[in-house]
């Protein structure tokens, strides 16, 4: 039997470190070749690292959340151990949520024989029946409130079931495990404790770039409406006629070419502005990021070369972004190399919004709800579809006259979509 | 000047300051404690101890006095007795070194450092202390006060001379023929009545219509008869105005003046926090009246300055400041500790005796519950009569709908040893059926207890 070390690959291009974000393995799991160990991160995407061989995993290296540099050594398995029909081949499941496991008989694992079996937890047989008792002291034998303190339990907020009330040592466990519980009474009641979740992965990059835009950046923000009726009524023209081809169109597409227009009127905005060096690279081509959400949180894959695609490719390209980085399938390049970027919540994208640059760009445009708004046309109040644009600069290198000529232009452009397929 | 620097000053070696100081000590802390007189404060050397020496020199007085005047109710003769009091004040004497001795070689198996001297702040944090061999500054890091009380002195009447406090009473040379005492709480009583059984005729006078106002009259009802028995006259809302040639000078509840003669005019009128001398104005700390204000934890309104036991307030109890002194050293030493104690027993060493836990039925009334008493009484106690001492009894309160315990009080000879039972039961949050359901070990006084949880409960066995 020999020990193989697992070493971190390279997981990208020009990628030297990446961040430990899930172990789909613990020291004694069995794995077979290719069973995933576990899932790094780099800057923008997540990869699952298989392991190389089968046997037995006998050490892992670092926890969730350090960062490990590409060639260190991150598991090690002792080949040769026996791997029964019955190995687990989703070593996963080990890890299922607590709660499972209290009611669910750990599974037998052949290996190793010394390792004794986790006592299923009984699910407690009584709730806590007893209404917390609040403002007056709670009933405890002194043993019980000592405990209780340290472990910085409020006894106040624990139901007791013993005679009268008095809150057991059991009722004190079991409020430490599973906090307060019970039926509920007829009445509010109030939560204590606190949940601790680490800041890992996707959400501490979300975290820095944030801090590093909001600290380095001094935004400003214009927010502007738009008349997108007649933008409306040219999408559902196109929209009528299907084609298994074609994608149906949403509203971004068209602010995407809108964009292309515009900058390249003022190519200063489609830039990255590296301030350490103290120089904005104007780039030709326009990456237009888009800020979608995830289950696991915010990522922004982007439509390279927008200004060599048409509408339709456009939102092609929208769509099979979007999947992929919903399913966590986008690859690093598909996830970097932004100039610029568009945010939209959609439905839920409110009347205004300051959006956060995507460092570092110098422009976002954010997009607001679309609503039927009565506008004045001169005689007579009209319904019209209107819909903000609240688009942040980065106040360093553009000034408001800049930004307030970008977002005008934007404005003029859907409001007559016919020139957004102009050949200037 | 000499400069000490520490983790944890204590100032005052009473059983709040000497507890905390040993504690400390067990904890690692590096612990330096103060004091100006006698290690193991009031309570040890002019208080508890001493007075329990000198009850209990009297009761068996008072059974050779019975027997001599044939009045024993199984038998008992004796000639005249005699008592040699500067004896039996040696006999306590020696019982109060032997704990000093005590208190002193337990905080050094602590390894806490003990300095005999007057602490004065100088700030929060520094202390100078002046001892014989000059001043020495003391650094630390906490700084817990434990500096105690001390008997009220009555400005119409100064203590010296015949004008005596509790202490000077506890070290008499002879038994006083005539005894005034000026209040009728619990130390008055104690002594006066103890004085009573060696022989002195004692007056007490009290401003109030009623004899140990703290308690219910229920309660105070057989020391009240026992006084009574014992010769000695109570003068219920007088007023004692001076001292006058050998007499205390009264003013009676129908406003006549009185004149009490007496060798020994003894001022039991309560205890004042020892705050004074201390440099606490350096502090300025924030104070409930003449006491120090305290938190949950015994903190003052200054960081890292504590106060317990006496100077923080009432109850004025050495066991509550073993307490505070104990949960102190722990939150010095970092550990999560806060007040939650549920009762704080009190005892009169009075004849009988009475002891108190938690709530009587009347302050669980007027806080709003609803409650159920039980109530037993030593004159259906086989015990109580084999030991001739059918007066009292024993009376449980709980709350009326979950049966939990808020409080127990009795009354008799020999119950101060029922207050662990009690104190046990309240703590432990014991419901009338636990009290009910634990076996009582028969014949003694304990029973009374379980008989009154079965009254309460409306099934008592023996009434």
């Amino acid at each position: 039997m020999t020990e193989h070390v697992v070493k971190l690959p390279d997981v990208g291009e020009g990628v030297a470190e990446a961040e430990l974000v899930e172990w789909h393995v613990k020291v004694g799991d069995i794995v077979r070749e290719d069973d995933p160990l576990a899932d790094v991160m780099t800057d923008k995407a997540t990869v699952e690292i298989p392991s190389p061989v089968g046997g037995e995993v006998v050490w892992v290296g670092g926890e969730i959340g350090d960062t490990m540099a590409v060639g260190s050594a991150l598991a090690k398995v002792k080949v040769g151990a026996k791997v029964g029909k019955e190995a687990k081949a989703k070593p996963a499941e080990a890890e299922a949520p607590a709660a499972a496991a209290d009611v669910t008989p750990p599974k037998e694992a052949p290996a190793p024989p010394a390792k004794p079996a986790p006592k299923p937890e009984a699910t407690p047989a009584r709730a806590n029946l007893a209404r917390p008792t609040f403002g007056a002291k709670p009933i405890a034998s002194p043993a019980v409130r000592l405990e209780a303190r340290e472990a910085g339990v409020d006894l106040r907020q624990v139901g007791g079931t013993g005679p009268g009330g008095r809150i057991t040592r059991d009722d004190l466990q079991a409020f430490v495990k599973q906090g307060p519980t019970g039926p509920s009474a007829p009445g509010l009641t109030p939560r204590t404790g606190i949940t601790e979740v680490k800041v890992v992965g996707l959400r501490r990059r979300i975290a820095e770039k944030m801090a590093l835009s909001k600290s380095r950046i001094p935004h400003i923000t214009i927010v502007e409406e738009v008349n997108v009726t007649p933008l409306e009524d040219l999408r559902a023209v196109l929209n009528r006629k299907t084609n298994p081809e074609r994608p149906k169109l949403t509203l971004l597409p068209f602010l995407m070419r809108a964009m292309v227009k515009a900058l390249a009127e003022q190519p200063g905005l489609n830039a990255l502005f590296d301030d350490d060096a103290g120089l904005i690279r104007q780039h030709a081509g326009v990456h237009i990021g888009i800020a979608i959400q995830t289950p696991a949180g915010l990522v922004v894959p982007v439509v390279k070369h927008a200004e060599a695609r048409d509408i339709w490719n456009c939102a092609a390209e929208l769509v099979r972004l979007t999947k992929r980085a919903r399913d966590g399938t986008a690859t690093r390049v598909e996830l970097s190399g932004s100039t610029i970027t568009i945010t939209s919540l959609g439905p839920l994208g409110a009347i205004a919004t300051t959006p956060v640059i995507n460092y570092p760009e110098v422009a976002i445009v954010g997009v607001n709800r679309m609503a039927i708004r009565p506008m004045w046309d001169g005689t007579a109040f009209v319904p019209r579809k209107m819909m903000n644009l609240s688009s942040s600069f980065d106040h360093r290198v553009i000034d408001g006259w800049d930004a307030a000529v970008f977002v005008q232009r934007l404005k003029e452009l859907i409001e007559n979509p016919a020139t957004l397929f102009l050949d200037s | 000047m000499d400069e000490i620097a520490c983790k944890l000053l204590v100032i005052g070696a009473g059983p709040g300051g000497y507890v905390c100081a040993i504690k400390a000590g067990q904890l690692g802390l590096d612990t330096v404690i103060v004091e100006q007189a006698k290690l193991g404060g009031s309570c040890l050397n002019v208080g508890c101890i001493p007075s329990k020496a000198l009850i209990h020199v009297a009761d068996e007085y008072d059974i050779l006095t019975t027997a001599a005047a044939g009045k024993s109710a199984y038998g008992l003769t004796a000639g005249a007795p005699a008592i040699d009091l500067a004896q039996a004040v040696s006999w306590k004497d020696d019982i109060v070194r032997r704990l000093n001795g005590g208190v002193g070689a337990l905080l050094r198996k602590a390894r806490v450092k003990i300095i005999h001297g007057q602490a004065r702040f100088r700030d929060g944090k520094t202390v100078v202390v002046e001892t014989e061999t000059g001043a020495r500054v003391i650094r630390a890091e906490a700084v817990v006060i434990a500096t105690g009380s001390a008997p009220i002195e009555l400005p119409s009447m100064a203590f010296g001379g015949d004008v005596i406090s509790s202490s000077e009473a506890l070290c008499l040379a002879e038994v006083p023929k005539r005894l005034a005492v000026v209040g009728a709480g619990y130390i008055g009583l104690e002594l006066g009545s103890a004085f009573a059984k060696l022989g002195s005729k004692v007056t007490v006078v009290e401003t109030l219509p009623r004899i140990l106002p703290l308690y219910d009259q229920e309660l105070t009802g057989p020391v009240a008869k026992r006084l009574a028995e014992l010769g000695v006259e109570v003068l219920l809302g007088a007023q004692a105005q001076g001292v006058q040639a050998g007499a205390l000078k009264v003013k009676t509840a129908d406003g006549n003046a009185k004149r009490i003669v007496a060798d020994k005019v003894l001022v039991t009128v309560g205890r004042i926090p020892m705050t004074t001398g201390l440099g606490l104005e350096e502090l300025v700390l924030d104070m409930d009246g003449r006491f120090i204000r305290i938190g949950e934890r015994c903190e003052t309104s200054m960081r890292g300055v504590y106060a317990i036991g006496d100077v923080t307030g009432e109850p004025m109890l050495a066991h509550r400041a073993m307490a505070q002194g104990e949960m102190v050293a722990e939150i010095v030493a970092g550990l999560p500790r806060a007040w939650d104690k549920r009762c704080i027993p009190a005892i009169c060493f009075t004849d009988p005796e009475i002891v108190t836990a938690g709530l009587s039925p009347d302050e669980a009334r007027s806080a709003g519950m609803a409650v159920k008493v039980g109530q037993f009484p030593f004159s259906a106690s086989g015990r109580a009569m084999t030991r001739h001492g059918e007066g009292g009894f024993i009376r449980v309160v709980a709350e009326a709908d979950r049966q939990v315990v808020l409080g127990i009080q009795a009354v008799g000879r020999g119950v101060s040893e029922l207050s662990a039972a009690f104190g046990l039961a309240i703590e432990m949050g014991a419901a009338l059926q636990d009290i009910a359901g634990t076996i009582h070990a028969h014949p003694t006084l304990g029973e009374g207890f379980q008989e009154a949880a079965l009254k309460a409960l409306g099934h008592a066995i023996h009434i």
